[in-house]
Order: structure tokens, then C-alpha cells, then sequence
């Protein structure tokens, strides 16, 4: 796998639909593609390129430029340690350096059976629980050393599979609807006058009674 | 007891039934947009928002009243709601979004109105998954209620709104670089003139971006009143606003208070706040809006939670985040780690910011780390002023966005204010407190 699935190239079509110009679709789609693979494939990104009508280079520049992005295989798991300030004075560095022993891997690595890759992360807007974890950018927190060991425990049982979906799956909850004023329509309507001013003139015009002037 | 004598935006945080549409229907959910909509003009909702005093609850503290009256006429504007909250020990948003999204999807339909906006997009934070579930959520059901989409209420307004989901970048938080980025690009921010977004924004069109606490206080205004909104504070400062508190506080949270009746002393002590600190510790500095504005010392405690206020002792309120540090923190760790976080989302666009930033991180580190120099401290103040000419506040700008100049407030109050705690760690050839 690594072209969209049809289901999935559905969703990414819709996704399209949202925006007046195709390319602002390049990030949502990358964010589909992880969904679907874990990480941004090659072919993703030309399939991707494809669809929002720019190059391959120009997903790759684009996609490069994010953090949560990854152009690499990532574990099951992305676990993210907050260093930040709020977190660095709660102990999130010495929770990273835990961390690091208890996965044994440095920030960037991957354990060997493919489950986690740890991440130091900057400020995740999660302060009064410092210091904070996201996996998979759900909340955890605040952590110390033994809730950090509970916490890798459950994910590898599968005890958090409700609340924590495989890496990549951002939002489980998915648009129902389409766009229902197509911006030409806008346009259409603001060239011929302001209609929103017209029609309060027009219901103003008339609730005044049948005495004004009809054109 | 000074929090504010009622809530305007995090009213229903606590009720988790209010995440849905039935709850947030029955505390009162889209009776100010219907009231928008059917009985109010857009004009009448600016005239009230500038009323209001309503000043932009993201960082740069702009009226938002003003902000809609620089909108450039178009066929097409747009609306953007800034739910990028990244300013280290800024989580008001995160709140907001998770806890009261109907409120945001409403306060942007009202914003949307005002302006006449052709779309919405929020754009929120990538890592805020939950956030990002619950908005979309908030928005298919406003869509299936009709306050979304064609004819809102059976009024003449038409708009649609659009969830867009960003991927990990602190600068997307600069509203050009958020658009950029909106666009399908590297979050690289916009050199202004000529990319005001008021002017040039969006696709080119012109577009206001607000910030997702901004918005949220719009329900309340439209039910209420500006002039009611601006009862609450003094001066330019008006209505309530979301205080992050964190660090070395027993009682760290989102605290929602009346502007300008509170001092930072009230904040971190007052028990139904921050509770104060741990026993026998004691207020070593304090980062009073997030990590670009300068430290405020323990002998300004007493200064008020107010716009102007702040700004009259040489630092922010900026995004509303207030960091304690007590006596048991190393400054130059702290210093060092935030000179890290800038080195790291520098876009790399201008020199000063992406050269300065990584050369103040690594003089930073040694000295941290044990192979300081005493002439560092010198270099130190050399490069801030290099990225910031005179190390003034308000910082004087040489880069295209405000990141750069950001970067020497820390480490520059952080050498002023404890230059010995500097001197020290070389002396000692590395960390005291470790």
C-alpha cells in the first residue's frame, strides 16, 4: 500500500471539495496518507501531488517543513515528551531521560519491535498537567517514572486501543457534510450588489408599506 | 475572592454535557447567532464588538473591532480562526476547543456575519487530536441544526465553514505565515507591507484572522451588549480573559478574570488560584505572557493583569500565559531551554532569527553545560542586539515576523536579572543546581 485505498481516496477527494484552491488540501491529505500508512510514502506524495495539482518536490518541501509529518517510518506509538518551559520546571527533562531508558531509544529512534518512537516535543498546550506526554497526540499527564512505565504497559497491551488510534489517525470523527454556498455563487451575488444590503432594502421597502416607488 | 463576578467564556468547561449540541442548546447555544442573523446587521455587530473593546486574546493584543474595520471591500473575504495556540504555557485554547467547541464554531458564524466573510476555516493546532474531533463534531451538528451552511435560520445568510488541521509548526501561530500554510506551503511568514492579511491575505483576498478566544467572547457581546462587556475593565483592557498559570504554583489552570482587577501576587497566591507556592519556596521570576515577552522580577507582583498595564513595565501580557519560577530553578536552564524552542521553529527565512537564534542556544548550552566563558555573557548580549538593535522593548524589528525579535527577551532578562547565577556556572564549570 501506498496509494490511497478507494475509500480513502474518496475521503481525500472530498477533503479537495472544502477549498477554493486544491493546493490547501496538501496538508489534510498528508495527513490522510499517515493514516492510511503510518507515515508519508513516496508514492503518497506523487499521488498526492497528483491530486492537488502541484509536484512531488512541492509535497516533499511542504511536508518537510512539519514536525508532524514523517517522511520515515515511524513506531505504532509516536510518544512525545514535553521539554518545554512549564513542563522542563515539573521534571519533563528527567521524564524524557526515563523515557529514554525505559523504550531504549534516543529521541528520534524506534523500537526494534516496531511499537514506539520517541519524541522530544516542544510546549503541547498542556501545562497545568507538566509534565505532559502526547501519544500519538493524545494527552497524557502529569507523568513521573512509574506512570510513564504504566502508561508504555497499556499501549502495548492494547488497553488504551479506545483512546489511542495507530499513529497517523488524527480525527476519528470525519466531515458529513459537503460545501453548501459554492463560492461563485458569493461572487456572483457581491457583484450584483451586496446582496445581503439589497434584500434588508428590499423587506425594508416594503414593510414600509405600498406607497414607495416600484421599479 | 477576585475572580471575575461571572464567566464569559469558559462558562461551560465544566459541564460536559455542553460538548454536544443539546447541552450547549440548553445553556443557551446559537441564541446570539440566530439573534445575528435575524435581527442585527452586520453593522450593528461591529458597532457593538468596537464597543466592546474587545482586544485580540492571541498575543498581539489588536482591537478586534479595529482589526474588521481595515477589511478591504472584495467580492470574496475570508475569516480565519488562529486555533494554532503554540506559545510555550499558552493552553486557553486547548481548553476552548475541547471543552466548548459549539461556542467557537458560533462565535466564528457571528464573526463570519459580521464581516461578510464568503467561508470560514479553522485552523487548529495538528496536535490537538481531541480538539480536532471535537470541532468537527461541533460543526456536523451545527451543520444538521442549521446555524451552518445555506440560509442559517432561515435568514438571507449563507456560509459555509471549514476544519483544517495543521501539522506541527509554532510560526504557523504569525497570522501570514498561518495563511501560508492554509494554503498548502511551508509555514514561511509573509513580509508586511505589502501582505497585510486585512489587504492581502487568503488566496490573495482579503481576510481576518482571529483568535479562537477572541471569537468565543462573541456570543456573549451579541446577547449582552459591548457596553456590558465593557463595564468589565479599565482602559484599553476590557471584559474577562483566560490567564494560563503554570510552573511552580500549587494550583496551576486557565483562570478566567476580570481585566485588570487582579495582580500577577493575586494570581499565584490567592487559594481559588493558583494557591501559591510550594512550602517554603519563593517567587523567583515570572514569564508574564508567554516566552517572548521579558521576565518580570518578585518586586513586581503587584502590577495589575491588564494590557497597558504590563506594557508600562517594559514587558507583555502577549498571549495571557503567566510562568512561575521558584528559588529552586536554574535561570540559565530555563533561559537556555527557551532560546532552544526558538533556535528549533525558526523558519529559517532571515539571517538575524535562524543564524542569531542557533548562536545564542550554543553559548547558552555551554555555559549550562559547564564550558562557559566569562566573555559569553558579553557575546550573549551582542547577538540579541544583533537580532534586536539596542535589546529595546518593544523590540525593534529586522526580521520579516515578531519570532526573532522574540528571541533575546529571555535570555537578555535573564542575564540582567541574575547575571551572577551566569557567572557562577563558569566559575563552577557547570550547573549549581543539579
Amino acid at each position: 500500500m501506498a496509494r490511497f485505498t478507494p475509500d480513502m481516496e474518496t475521503r481525500a477527494l472530498a477533503v479537495i471539495e472544502l477549498y477554493p484552491e486544491r493546493r490547501s488540501a496538501t496538508i489534510p491529505l498528508c495527513h490522510l496518507a499517515q493514516e492510511q500508512d503510518g507515515y508519508l510514502t513516496r508514492e503518497a506524495m506523487e499521488q498526492i501531488s497528483e491530486l492537488v495539482g502541484i509536484t512531488p518536490a512541492e509535497v516533499l518541501g511542504t511536508a518537510s517543513f512539519y514536525d508532524m509529518l514523517h517522511t520515515e517510518p515511524v513506531g505504532k506509538y509516536l510518544v512525545g515528551v514535553c521539554t518545554n518551559i512549564a513542563c522542563l520546571l515539573k521534571g519533563g527533562e528527567e521524564l524524557l531521560e526515563h523515557a529514554e531508558q525505559a523504550l531504549g531509544v534516543a529521541p528520534g529512534g524506534t523500537t526494534d519491535d516496531g511499537m514506539f518512537t520517541l519524541e522530544e516535543m516542544e510546549c503541547i498546550a498542556h501545562c497545568d498537567k507538566a509534565p505532559a506526554v502526547q501519544v500519538n497526540y493524545r494527552f497524557f499527564g502529569p507523568l513521573g517514572d512509574e506512570s510513564f512505565d504504566s502508561l508504555v504497559e497499556e499501549l502495548r497491551g492494547g488497553a488504551l486501543d479506545a483512546v489511542v488510534p495507530p499513529h497517523g489517525t488524527l480525527s476519528r470523527v470525519h466531515r458529513t457534510s459537503g460545501i453548501a454556498v459554492p463560492l461563485a455563487e458569493i461572487i456572483e451575488a457581491r457583484r450584483s450588489g451586496d446582496l445581503l444590503e439589497a434584500e434588508r432594502a428590499r423587506a425594508k421597502a416594503e414593510a414600509e408599506g405600498a406607497g414607495g416607488n416600484q421599479l | 475572592m477576585t475572580l471575575a463576578p461571572f464567566k464569559i467564556v469558559s462558562k461551560r468547561v465544566d459541564d460536559p454535557e455542553a460538548v454536544g449540541l443539546q447541552g450547549y442548546l440548553a445553556t443557551g447555544g446559537y441564541q446570539a447567532l440566530k439573534r445575528a442573523v435575524l435581527d442585527l446587521t452586520p453593522e450593528a455587530i461591529r458597532d457593538q464588538v468596537m464597543q466592546a473593546s474587545l482586544l485580540g486574546r492571541g498575543g498581539a493584543g489588536f482591537e478586534a473591532g479595529r482589526k474588521w474595520s481595515m477589511l478591504k471591500k472584495s467580492d470574496v473575504r475570508y475569516l480565519v480562526i488562529n486555533g494554532d495556540e503554540s506559545e510555550p504555557a499558552t493552553f486557553k485554547d486547548h481548553m476552548l476547543v475541547e471543552r466548548d467547541p459549539h461556542q467557537l464554531v458560533e462565535g466564528a458564524l457571528i464573526a463570519g456575519y459580521a464581516i461578510g466573510a464568503a467561508r470560514i476555516f479553522i485552523f487548529l493546532r495538528g496536535e490537538f487530536a481531541l480538539g480536532l474531533e471535537r470541532v468537527q463534531a461541533a460543526i456536523n451538528e451545527a451543520y444538521e441544526y442549521g446555524a451552518i451552511g445555506r440560509n442559517i435560520f432561515g435568514s438571507d445568510f449563507s456560509i459555509d465553514l471549514v476544519l483544517h488541521p495543521g501539522a506541527g509548526a509554532y510560526i504557523c501561530g504569525e497570522e501570514t505565515a498561518l495563511l501560508e500554510s492554509l494554503e498548502g506551503k511551508r509555514g514561511f511568514p509573509r513580509i508586511k507591507p505589502p501582505y497585510f492579511p486585512a489587504v492581502i491575505g487568503l488566496y490573495g483576498q482579503p481576510t481576518i484572522v482571529n483568535n479562537v478566544e477572541t471569537v468565543s467572547n462573541l456570543p456573549w457581546i451579541v446577547m449582552n451588549g459591548g457596553g456590558e462587556f465593557s463595564e468589565l475593565g479599565v482602559g484599553r483592557s476590557r471584559g474577562t480573559r483566560l490567564f494560563a498559570l503554570s510552573g511552580d504554583v500549587i494550583r496551576p489552570g486557565n483562570y478566567e478574570l476580570e481585566m485588570v482587577k487582579n495582580t500577577f501576587r493575586d494570581l499565584i497566591f490567592d487559594p481559588e488560584m493558583g494557591g501559591g507556592l510550594a512550602p517554603g519556596r519563593q517567587v523567583k521570576a515570572v514569564i508574564p505572557g508567554g516566552v517572548s515577552a521579558p521576565w518580570l522580577g518578585p518586586d513586581q507582583l503587584d502590577v495589575l493583569l491588564g494590557q497597558d498595564e504590563v506594557a508600562a513595565v517594559g514587558s507583555m501580557l502577549g498571549s495571557g500565559s503567566i510562568i512561575v519560577m521558584d528559588d529552586s530553578t536554574c535561570m540559565v536552564r530555563a533561559a537556555w531551554r527557551i532560546a532552544k524552542f526558538f533556535a528549533r521553529e525558526s523558519c529559517g527565512q532571515c539571517t538575524p532569527c535562524r543564524e542569531g537564534g542557533s548562536w545564542i542556544e550554543k553559548v547558552m548550552r555551554r555555559i549550562e553545560t559547564g564550558s562557559g566563558r566569562e566573555e559569553d555573557l558579553d557575546l550573549l548580549m551582542d547577538l540579541c542586539d544583533n537580532i534586536v538593535p539596542g535589546v529595546s522593548w518593544p523590540p525593534q524589528q529586522t526580521t520579516i515576523c515578531v519570532l526573532g525579535p522574540s528571541i533575546p527577551s529571555s535570555v537578555a532578562t535573564a542575564i540582567r536579572m541574575f547575571r551572577d547565577e551566569f557567572l557562577l556556572h563558569i566559575k563552577e564549570g557547570g550547573c549549581p543546581y543539579e
